[in-house]
């Protein structure tokens, strides 16, 4: 399985799905899986990599005894610059930065800034080949019977490790970039993708909007693509105590990259409908990403700032605390492929509100959900989760057992079944 | 005979923390004791005290003939207090000279004249008596905040009792007209008006020590000279600045110590040269014209407005969320709010949220704490909710009873109308009856109608 992240470094809902889909596959009598992460900061320990192939790429093999796990997994980490959720101009502001920090120790700048120009996008399809041609001896070196690779950065590791030893491939859509992007494709990442479900002798999408998607956008055979929903770890409930809400007021809060996927602006004019009408709520948007000083912006011509809080890029127990404090879980996304957080949001007992334009929103049934662009549906239904004491409840205790039936190990079977069609008839 | 006013601003702010949402209801503690007490030891040791030491020596040596003043705002002063009290200390010294005028400003070097006329006189107040219980005198010469100045503005200062004000000499104000005299206000002109010239202020302020500027080094003899080569009627000039220019704007190296050290030497070589005091200028010279101001107008940046404070949405936003909190604030009495209010106001969190970065970036990094303008506005309104928290803790209801008694009355008001209308009606209705009766009456109009 070409995957992404494994804890306690987990950045996004990708890291979360491998792990979780994982974890639900050990369980599987039968499943055995060989787990191969690309790991970008050099950090790892250094005695135990060796080099591979001619690339000279660092790779690490470890044996990863993981609580709930019913036995231990085979893991590999590829020294990497991939990480999820880039394209490639991000991936080539980050670069740039990295390399001025060395330039800055070198002293080269002159000679450093003509180096870099010219190279836009040019180093992640590097990056991302590089990282196929080490799938390639890996698969080689490797004894399995079918490939799995998540989200288009390992699609190419995947066609790779195809080739290299003719195993049948899977490929699970997370995200497309029609997601990403919003509509204006980079047509390098459409092409990987589109190589990518091709070469694929069955796609999972993890959800029907996604699949949509896929059968629509890249012309993939509809009997070919699957959905497999994602799950939610079960929520182990801290034994701290929550942490001391300062405010008498509700809290409404948007938690997510603040990117136009997300549908930050949505939120932001929501909350000022509701605000006309109620003064005892504050709001929160939680995270950050390229809109975010657009949106304070906004909420300052909108002149809510006072009760409209950005807290920046919020990390680990802070996203519980957050969560904890919240009455109402927003996400008002415009094109979400699935959405693990609204679950979250619920295992917190709180009621969540959700774009229909979500795949989350297929599978639940306790939450609100509103098109993404009706503000005003928004707007009404933040007002009466918070006003109507009732509705509030029934959304959480409804929503605690739904969620809590939405396991992993279920999940982990459908994508088993996948496997079993794949190699059936293969 | 021309007349130097030499003018320092001495001002630092009460710099916030990082105040988290988190921290909302939870800690009322908004200030970064560590930056604000290393800001102003740091200021204190490169500029107030060898800059007062300095002064101290050229008053004493000169004998009553060289002059200067001084405006101190409310919270540099309680930074001195508790930071440095040897600043405070040196400055009573100066005071004691005799030579030393100190100005009247905002208390907390606020903004709040743009905003109400009541709150500022009370600012304005708070701050002239603060200044004459330290200094023995009170101010008769105002500065508003950031030389931040307009026609009615300097009516309220000139209501208030104060003789003269300060401003900027700015180019779109002035147009042809020389900064190098008295004017007075438009509205009323027994309020006097100094004015900033801007060039050979910001000459030592801004390009003393720029080795890339085409009159540089600038000396003492030289700067003497330009002022020499004045026209000969012109009768004042107006040097305004911030102190920090000394020692630390610009740094020791820079020889900006001797050059303050040399002015009155080489000036009064000339014999055409003295220094005055604001308030000796507005009693000595004659205005000679009112200066037309409609639009408030400062000493920042290129444009001389307001828009440094004042300027995007979010500078707005705040100020406007600020000061709806007047009237609670009218009502409060807890000394601890009323002491965090005075630190809120000052101009500097509005100036820390700017986004014209690219005329005057540098001077608006200067001592700024934030990374960027979002971020310093995401904070200042973090600090802000939870004051207001505070503040409707403490002045309970009040707020709604007031409402209700100002409903009353003004439905006693309308109702007193109604009765009104209503008699008149009658009256009206009784006078038509009493014309209509008598037959003679319908002729009688159409009489008068043909």
């Amino acid at each position: 399985m070409f995957g992404w992240e494994f804890p306690p470094h987990i950045s996004g809902g990708l890291g979360t799905a491998c792990y979780g889909l994982t974890r639900g596959l050990s369980h599987i009598p039968g499943v055995q899986v060989l787990f191969v992460v690309p790991k970008a900061h050099g950090d790892e320990d250094q005695s135990a990599i060796r080099l591979v192939g001619a690339n000279q790429v660092p790779v690490k093999h470890r044996t990863l005894q993981l609580k709930h796990f019913s036995r231990t997994l085979d893991y590999i980490e590829v020294g990497s610059k991939l990480v999820p959720y880039m394209d490639p101009e991000e991936y080539w502001r980050h670069t740039v930065a990295e390399n001025f920090k060395q330039l800055a120790l070198l002293n080269t700048n002159t000679e450093g800034l003509v180096k870099f120009s010219g190279k836009y996008g040019a180093d992640l399809l590097r990056e991302i080949r590089d990282y196929a041609l080490v799938a390639n001896v890996i698969a080689q070196d490797y004894a399995f019977d079918l490939i799995h690779a998540h989200d288009w950065l390992t699609y190419p590791a995947g066609i790779a490790a195809k080739e290299a030893t003719g195993k049948p491939l899977v490929v699970h859509v997370h995200a497309t970039d029609f997601d990403r992007s919003g509509g204006s494709v980079n047509p390098a990442v459409f092409d990987i993708e589109k190589r990518g479900m091709d070469a694929a002798d069955k796609v999972i999408t993890v959800s029907n909007l996604t699949r949509k998607i896929v059968i629509e956008k890249y012309g993939i055979n509809p009997e070919k693509v699957v959905t497999v929903y994602n799950a939610v770890e079960p929520y182990e409930a801290s034994s701290e105590e929550a942490p001391k809400k300062g405010v008498n007021e509700k809290i409404v809060t948007f938690l997510g990259r603040i990117t136009m996927q997300k549908g930050p602006e949505y939120f932001v004019e929501a909350a000022r409908r509701v605000l006309k009408r109620m003064d005892n709520v504050r709001f929160v948007m939680a995270g950050s990403g390229d809109m975010m000083e657009c949106m304070i912006r906004r909420c300052a011509q909108l002149k809510i700032s006072d009760k409209f809080h950005f807290t920046g890029f919020l990390k680990g127990d802070d996203v519980f605390d957050m969560l904890r404090m919240s009455d109402l879980y927003v996400m008002p996304s415009v094109s979400e492929p699935f959405g693990i957080s609204p679950l979250e949001a619920m295992q917190s007992n709180v009621p969540v509100l959700i774009s229909h334009q979500s795949g989350v929103s297929e599978i639940l049934t306790y939450a609100i959900k509103t098109n993404f662009w009706d503000v005003d549906a928004m707007a009404d239904a933040i007002y009466g989760v918070l006003n109507y004491g009732g509705m509030s409840k029934m959304f959480v205790t409804h929503g605690k057992q739904e969620v809590d039936n939405l396991k992993w190990d279920n999940s982990a079977l459908h994508v088993k079944q996948v496997y079993d069609k794949v190699l059936g008839s293969h | 005979m021309k007349t130097i006013c030499f003018y320092f601003q001495v001002h630092q702010p009460f710099r916030f923390r990082r105040y988290r949402f988190f921290d909302i209801g939870n800690d009322h503690y908004y200030y970064d004791d560590y930056t604000n007490e290393s800001v102003m030891t740091k200021v204190a040791s490169k500029c107030y005290i060898p800059a007062n030491n300095l002064l101290l020596k050229m008053l004493k040596a000169h004998k009553g003939k060289f002059k200067v003043s001084f405006s101190i705002s409310g919270l540099a002063i309680e930074q001195f207090q508790l930071y440095a009290p040897e600043v405070l200390d040196s400055f009573k010294e100066l005071a004691d000279t005799g030579m030393v005028e100190f100005l009247a400003e905002t208390y907390s070097h606020s903004l709040v004249s743009l905003k109400d006329k009541d709150a500022f006189r009370s600012q304005v107040e708070a701050h002239s008596k603060l200044i004459e219980e330290l200094f023995g005198k009170r101010p008769q010469v105002f500065r508003n905040t950031e030389l931040i100045y307009s026609d009615l503005l300097g009516e309220m200062v000139a209501d208030m009792g104060y003789k003269a004000m300060l401003t900027e000499g700015a180019k779109h104000i002035l147009g042809w007209k020389s900064p190098n005299f008295l004017y007075c206000n438009a509205i009323n002109p027994r309020l006097k008006v100094l004015l900033k010239n801007y060039k050979l202020s910001d000459d030592i302020a801004f390009r003393f020590g720029n080795k890339s500027w085409s009159e540089w080094p600038l000396t003492a003899p030289k700067f003497v000279d330009w002022l020499k080569k004045l026209d000969s009627r012109e009768e004042v000039i107006n040097l305004f600045m911030d102190y920090e220019t000394f020692g630390e704007h610009q740094d020791k190296s820079t020889g900006i110590f001797e050059f303050l050290e040399n002015i009155p030497i080489a000036a009064f070589k000339t014999k055409e040269l003295s220094f005055s005091t604001p308030s000796e200028i507005a009693e000595s010279l004659q205005p000679v014209a009112p200066v037309s101001v409609p639009h408030p107008i400062s000493w920042a940046d290129e444009e001389r407005d307001l828009t440094a404070w004042l300027g995007n949405e979010m500078q707005e936003e705040a100020f406007n969320k600020l000061y709806a909190l007047l009237p609670k604030i009218a009502q409060c009495n807890d000394p601890k709010l009323l002491k965090d209010w005075n630190f809120l106001q000052s101009s500097d969190h509005f100036y820390y949220m700017c986004t014209k970065f690219f005329s005057d970036g540098d001077v608006h990094a200067y001592f700024n704490p934030y990374e960027t303008p979002y971020q310093a506005f995401i904070n200042y309104m973090n600090v802000l909710s939870d004051f207001t928290i505070r503040l409707n803790a403490a002045v309970p209801k009040s707020g709604l009873d007031q409402e209700i008694a100002n409903l009353t009355e003004v439905l006693n008001a309308k109702e007193e109308k109604i009765k009104k209308m209503e008699d008149e009606i009658q009256k009206l209705r009784k006078r038509r009856m009493s014309s209509k009766a008598p037959a003679s009456g319908k002729s009688k109009a159409k009489a008068m109608n043909s």
